[in-house]
């Protein structure tokens, strides 16, 4: 049991290194990744916009009514701003990512693998690892941070309603304040490493996934949920460990 | 033909957006939205003590804000601190009798300076001092005073001689009531 596992661990880490040999050659097959990058990032964009727009919201009530205790809630733009590109941002973005476009690859690469068209490509001298593997890695790389700044943005906006215009506070002293105390190295773009770190994670999970599948349906049906309980897990993990690295 | 191109509008679309976003957050919510590098000119001030005041605070008049904290030193021979103030050149018309002050913003707020204008025909010019100058509140000075002298006559700490003048020009101090045991 724990030596499965441990070959598991093994056989993803021996993936990466097989991705990332590959990328040279996948880039010849740019038009590829293009189409993964609208693929996994541009038809995210309906559930991330729509999730960060309500995170951004209850985030506002919720610190407003905890401020409002301490008499500080000049302070909402500030928390809500710092705990969205800190933590929230990435790590929520991360997580939708998996359900929404982690699994979708899994899926895709496992059909494949099931109905034999990555052995058929072998057969043709196409090598599946730079068309299908290393295009979706690096198309997920280069989502993740859009995605995450596009859920950030559209949380401070709905942060912003309801404290602002909902909640009657003074709007001055909303930016005012987050703008003082957010600085951009040190917030902003710590949040944009963490999502592209997790970006090349969840990718590197789906794709192996779907890769090493059982060429069944119900072995795609395990692969696409190992991706979601793995990715989370590791998204989890990793964004403690990063917090600690970047503070 | 015409579905290749629909996906990559979408993308550039997409990617163009996240660009945006991120350049949205870096320039407009964080302390870059402070930074304008617009013509400004410097002021100095000095100040026995400076509390919490960091680089980069507010300098406000009236409220408003008209620039920002440049420096923060420590003059080795009066040992106070000087600080330097970037003022920018659209409020050029401060009198130079004014009076600077460290304020905090509400409770939990950070430090600023305010300026209080005065009556002075005379503007300040690029590299003025303020010669009347108000230091940070400390809480425990304060906690101090009160519990040993019952009014804060005397301060405890030796406020130079602008520091004083400006308490009084600045903020005349309501008699505090005498506690007697």
């Amino acid at each position: 049991m724990i030596g499965d596992a441990l070959a598991q661990v093994g056989a993803c880490g021996l993936f990466l290194f097989q991705i990332l040999a590959a990328i040279p050659k996948s880039l010849r097959h740019f038009r590829e990744t293009i189409r993964q990058i609208w693929f996994v990032g541009a038809m995210s964009l309906v559930i991330i916009m729509t999730c960060g727009l309500f995170v951004g919201m209850v985030l506002g009530l919720q610190l407003y009514y905890v401020l409002s205790i301490f008499g500080g809630t000049a302070a909402l733009g500030t928390v809500v701003s710092l705990s969205l590109y800190r933590e929230l941002g990435p790590v929520m973005t991360a997580l939708l990512f998996a359900g929404r476009a982690g699994t979708s690859i899994t899926a895709e690469i496992g059909l494949m693998r099931a109905t034999d068209q990555l052995s058929a490509m072998e057969m043709m001298a196409v090598d599946p690892l730079a068309y299908v593997a290393a295009p979706r890695f690096l198309a997920c790389i280069v989502a993740m941070p859009l995605l995450a700044c596009v859920f950030n943005a559209l949380g401070i906006m709905g942060a912003h309603l309801v404290g602002v215009s909902w909640l009657g506070l003074d709007n001055g002293t909303f930016w005012s304040n987050m703008t003082s105390s957010v600085d951009v190295w040190k917030d902003v773009v710590n949040g944009v490493w963490k999502s592209v770190a997790f970006g090349a994670v969840i990718a590197l999970i789906a794709v192996f996934q779907g890769y090493t599948t059982p060429p069944t349906s119900e072995g795609v049906a395990y692969a696409t949920t190992r991706t979601v309980v793995f990715s989370s897990i590791v998204v989890l993990a990793l964004d403690f460990v990063m917090t600690a690295f970047l503070m | 033909m015409t579905q290749r191109r629909s996906y990559q509008i979408g993308t550039g679309f997409f990617i163009l957006l996240g660009f945006a976003a991120l350049a949205y957050l870096a320039t407009q919510t964080t302390s870059v939205a402070n930074f304008r590098q617009g013509d400004s000119y410097t002021l100095k001030a000095r100040f026995t003590n400076i509390g919490q005041l960091k680089l980069r605070a507010p300098v406000k008049l009236a409220g408003v804000r008209i620039g920002s904290v440049e420096s923060i030193e420590l003059d080795p021979t009066k040992l106070d601190a000087l600080i330097k103030l970037s003022v920018d050149k659209r409020y050029n018309d401060v009198p130079d009798d004014s009076a600077a002050a460290i304020f905090t913003s509400g409770l939990l707020g950070d430090q600023y300076v305010g300026v209080q204008p005065g009556g002075s025909p005379d503007m300040f010019k690029d590299g003025g001092e303020f010669v009347l100058t108000q230091s940070s509140m400390q809480l425990e000075d304060l906690i101090g005073k009160f519990l040993v002298n019952g009014s804060p006559q005397k301060p405890a700490d030796k406020a130079s001689a602008p520091d004083e003048a400006a308490a009084k020009v600045a903020a005349p101090t309501p008699p505090a009531p005498d506690i007697k045991h």
